[in-house]
Parts: structure tokens; C-alpha cells; sequence
């Protein structure tokens, strides 16, 4: 436990003292703050529809951004040989990094809390869909960092593994959106899947332990994933 | 304290070390020699848990390297090779994750690292980056990384390469004082190296162990051995039974044989004794010309490279 919050923290510290942070975090405003105000007034509703429908296509590109250099980038420098001689375990290593960009994702997603601020002052917006909503982007969020964190487990390169996390996602993210084509017998199954299809049911403000289990069992996977193949490069 | 027995390390088909076994006890200070290659990093590699071995047994204070590797590393302090280090950080605040990570208390923290700035002479890079510091910085650096948490075993692969002669002779004569009551293996190229700072030195050669003898042996074989070349003008062909009975002499080789009547022999003389003058009266009384002696206290130098060429 200690060791994970060492891990953490120095993640942590490395993403704010560069400029990786703050670089992420202005893009991801700028491009979800266009969305939001483009169509605001003409549609003329108070909720958080069109933010909600535009940050995932967004996580989409920002979270291998966020997580390809955790792990690929110490292989590369080397300095994975010294983490992995000091007395913690390969999961503390993983856990610890997947939490720093947990909360580079939050610390990126609460800033558009302003345009909820705005929607209520300016009309009468549904608290439970924008609290789920909020709920559902940073479960869904950390889902998709899960996965670039696996991603970045698996090469040294950071643009490799920015691009095969970003394949990953986007499997996953396209799942419930091509089910036209799919015969009916696995409809259910693969809309089951789909990354986003979870979050559109948070984001009505029904929280159901279905789709808190997808996403929690995403992360779990990913990163045992993630530990098993850190542990299987170093056999080498 | 570190025992291997039948270590095999294979990297796709090339062996990389090849079935070695040898112990370091408690107090030692193992110096492991070899060319590049030899296998030398990736036995330490084993030993500090950062790969598991093909086959072959490594324990380290009575653990076994692929169960206990934990309880292992938190005993051993390790100065990799390459000496990655986190450029981006500044050097109190790397040795403090370093402190971190290896669970020192933190109202320890400070003592011990402030003890390995002094020891590895930091003092005046304090606030900098690790990566505007120069090689023989960087090099104290991750000695001082190594040895934070003051382990009970060092793994240093190359510690004072980069560094200049005054540090060196420092960082020697540091190794020397924990080596007293810790174990201690350094590798390196530099032989004066290990005749600085070793008790024992371990020559391996293309994953195998050509040598392995305490210092005194193997400085007691070396001291006052020398090799004299002696060329002759002679015809006479029993001179080499001749020059076999000279007192002193352990050894005659003949070097090469050309068309003209000049001879060369090496001729290794026991310890302490000089044969030369011997030599010359045997050729006098003989009747043989010498046309050239020279004598060479042979080194460690020859003897590593006596074992480890093809």
C-alpha cells in the first residue's frame, strides 16, 4: 500500500512538473468547449447532452496520450531496471501509475463542470443525468486509461503504444455502434461490450451495478494484464 | 551469503552464461573480472532479481531468487550498469523516492541521505537536475542510490567508471570499509581494480568461470614470476635441457624456430629468484652468443589475458 502511494505520487509529480499535464488538459477543454458552445444556443436545451456525446470520441485520443509513456517510457530510459530491484511487487509498480492518470483524467473532466454551472443557471437542468453523467466519464475514463495502461506494458515505444492502445479502444468504443451488421443472436452479447453503451446508461442517472461491474472488471483485467506482462518482458 | 550452483543463462540461443557456480560470504569483497560479454552483468542481473535464471540455483542470504525475490532485494543495493537514473528530478528529491520505495522511515530519511551525500561527495550538485550533472556525477549518483538504505550485499557493475582518479580512489577505498562487514561484488574491466580493492577475484570468460581465487593466491603465484625472453646464436640442440637446469628457472618454451641459427626462449623464473646472470655463465661456458635478455614481471594483465583469449 505504501509503495503503491510512492509510485503514485511520483507519477503524479512527474506528469504536473512537465508539460505533458497541462498540455492535455488545455487541448481536451478547448476541444470539448468548441463542441459545447457551437450548437448551445441554437438548440436551445438545458442538459449536458452534446458534452456527454463529444468526451468519449474525445477520451478516445486523449487517454493513450495520457498513458503511453507510464510504463514504456522507464523500459526505454532504463530505469525500470531500478524500480524493479527495489522490494515491490510489479502490481504496486502498475497500480500506482494507473492511478497518477486517474487523476490527470479527473483533474482534465472537472474544469467542464463550468458548462454544467452555466446549463443551471440559465435553465432547469437534470442533476441526476449530469451526476451520473460525471460518474459515467470518469468510470468510463478510467477504463480506457486501463487499457493504454496494458497498451504501454507491451513495447517500449511510445508511439507504438500509444497506436495499439488506441486500437484496443477503439474496438471497443465502435462495438455498439455497428451492431446493424451483426447477426441477431450476438447483439446482446457484443452491445454488452461496448465501451460507451455503459456510460449512455449511467448518464440517464440509473446507476446499475451491470454497468459498474463492466467497467470495474475492465480496469481489473487490464491491469493484471498490464503486471503479467511486465513481469513476462523482464523473463526475457 | 550469495550461493549459485549451475547458473545457465540462455538468451534465444546464445548462452550467456554457461552453468557457473561459485559462493561469496558475509564480509567479502568479490571482484568479477572478464571481457566484454563474459556474462559478468547478467549474473548480476540474476542475482538481484531483475531476470530469473534458465536453469541452475541462486540463493541469496538462504533465499532462493525466484520465490523470496522481495525479501531479496530489499537486502541487496544495486548499481546497474547502464545507471539508469530519472533525469528529470533533482537529485534530493531522487534519492528520497529511492528512500521511499526502499521503505527507510521517514524520519530517517534525511540522516542517511544527507550520510550518502557526504560519502559520494554531492554536496555541490545538490540542486540540480540529474541531467545536467556529468558522467562522474551521475556515477555517484547511483552509488549513493545503491547504497541509501544501507544494504547488507552491494552489486556495483562497473562503480568508478567515469569517475576521476581522486574519486576513484575514493569510492575504492569506501568499498574497502563496507566490504568489512558486508558483501560486496564489483565487476569491472580495470585489473588494478580488483587488486585495490578485492579479496577474491573471479575471471569468467564466455559464460564460464576460467579463475576463481582469493587476491593473495593469485598475487603470491604472480609476485616475482617474470618471463625472460633470451635470444641465442648457437648450434647446439640440447640447449634448451641446458638452459631447463639453470636453478631457478620453472619454465623453457621455445618461441619460434627460423631459418637462422638465432633461438628465442621464454623462460619463466620461479618467485624471487633473477636466473639471468645464471643464463649468462651457462652460455659463456658453453660457448653460446647472446644476442638479447630482457626480463618482465608478468601482471594480471597477462594472467587475464593468458585465460581469457580464444
Amino acid at each position: 500500500m505504501q509503495n503503491i502511494l510512492t509510485i503514485f505520487k511520483h507519477e503524479l509529480r512527474s506528469y504536473f512538473d512537465s508539460p505533458i499535464a497541462y498540455v492535455v488538459i488545455i487541448v481536451f477543454l478547448l476541444f470539448t468547449g468548441w463542441f459545447f458552445t457551437t450548437n448551445f444556443f441554437l438548440v436551445g436545451q438545458a442538459d449536458m447532452r452534446v458534452v456527454f456525446q463529444i468526451i468519449p470520441l474525445a477520451f478516445l485520443f486523449f487517454t493513450p496520450a495520457i498513458t503511453m509513456r507510464l510504463i514504456s517510457e522507464e523500459r526505454k530510459t532504463g530505469t525500470m531496471e531500478l524500480l524493479v530491484t527495489m522490494p515491490i511487487s510489479d502490481s504496486s509498480i502498475i497500480i500506482g501509475k494507473y492511478l497518477a492518470s486517474v487523476v490527470l483524467l479527473t483533474a482534465m473532466v472537472i474544469p467542464t463542470l463550468v458548462y454544467a454551472i452555466t446549463i443551471a443557471s440559465l435553465g432547469d437542468m437534470d442533476f441526476g443525468s449530469t451526476i451520473g453523467g460525471y460518474l459515467g466519464l470518469v468510470l468510463m475514463g478510467s477504463a480506457f486509461l486501463a487499457i493504454g495502461t496494458l497498451g504501454s506494458s507491451l513495447t517500449e515505444n511510445q508511439v507504438i503504444a500509444f497506436i495499439i492502445s488506441w486500437l484496443i479502444m477503439f474496438a471497443f468504443y465502435m462495438m455498439d455502434k455497428i451492431l446493424y451488421y451483426l447477426p441477431t443472436s450476438l447483439v446482446s452479447f457484443v452491445e454488452y461490450m461496448a465501451i460507451e453503451y455503459h456510460f449512455n446508461n449511467i448518464s440517464r442517472g440509473v446507476i446499475d451495478s451491470r454497468d459498474l461491474l463492466y467497467y470495474l472488471s475492465m480496469i481489473a483485467l487490464s491491469l493484471f494484464l498490464a503486471a503479467r506482462m511486465m513481469a513476462a518482458r523482464r523473463l526475457r | 551469503m550469495i550461493d549459485i550452483k549451475q547458473l545457465t543463462k540462455v538468451y534465444g540461443t546464445q548462452k550467456a552464461v554457461d552453468n557457473i557456480s561459485f559462493k561469496v560470504e558475509k564480509g567479502e569483497i568479490l571482484g568479477f573480472l572478464g571481457p566484454n560479454g563474459a556474462g559478468k552483468t547478467t549474473t548480476m542481473k540474476i542475482i538481484t532479481c531483475f531476470m530469473p535464471p534458465t536453469s541452475g540455483e541462486v540463493t541469496v542470504g538462504g533465499f532462493p531468487v525466484l520465490e523470496n525475490s522481495i525479501d531479496i532485494r530489499r537486502m541487496i543495493g544495486y548499481l546497474p550498469e547502464l545507471n539508469p537514473l530519472y533525469g528529470d528530478m533533482n537529485l534530493v528529491d531522487f534519492l528520497k523516492y529511492v528512500a521511499d520505495l526502499r521503505g527507510i522511515e521517514k524520519s530517517k530519511q534525511n540522516n542517511r541521505i544527507q550520510n550518502m551525500i557526504d560519502i559520494c561527495g554531492l554536496g555541490d550538485v545538490l540542486h540540480k537536475n540529474i541531467n545536467e550533472l556529468s558522467k562522474g556525477y551521475r556515477q555517484r549518483v547511483g552509488l549513493a542510490q545503491a547504497m541509501v538504505h544501507d544494504p547488507d550485499i552491494l552489486i556495483l557493475d562497473e562503480p568508478t567508471i567515469g569517475l576521476d582518479p581522486n574519486q576513484v580512489v575514493d569510492i575504492r577505498n569506501l568499498i574497502k570499509r563496507l566490504g568489512r562487514e558486508k558483501t560486496v561484488i564489483l565487476s569491472t574491466h580495470i585489473l588494478s581494480e580488483v587488486q585495490a580493492t578485492c579479496d577474491r577475484a573471479i575471471i569468467i570468460n564466455k559464460g564460464l568461470i576460467v579463475a576463481d581465487s582469493s587476491l593473495a593466491e593469485l598475487q603470491r603465484d604472480l609476485e616475482g614470476k617474470a618471463s625472460i625472453n633470451v635470444e641465442i646464436k648457437t648450434s647446439d640442440n640440447s640447449i634448451a635441457d641446458h638452459l631447463t637446469s639453470i636453478e631457478g628457472v620453472e619454465e623453457v618454451r621455445e618461441l619460434y624456430l627460423d631459418d637462422s641459427i638465432n633461438r628465442n626462449f621464454n623462460i619463466v623464473s620461479t618467485a624471487g629468484s633473477d636466473p639471468r646472470e645464471l643464463i649468462f655463465n651457462k652460455a659463456v661456458e658453453n660457448g653460446w652468443i647472446i644476442i638479447g635478455m630482457a626480463r618482465e614481471i608478468r601482471s594480471l594483465e597477462d594472467v587475464f589475458h593468458q585465460l581469457t583469449k580464444e
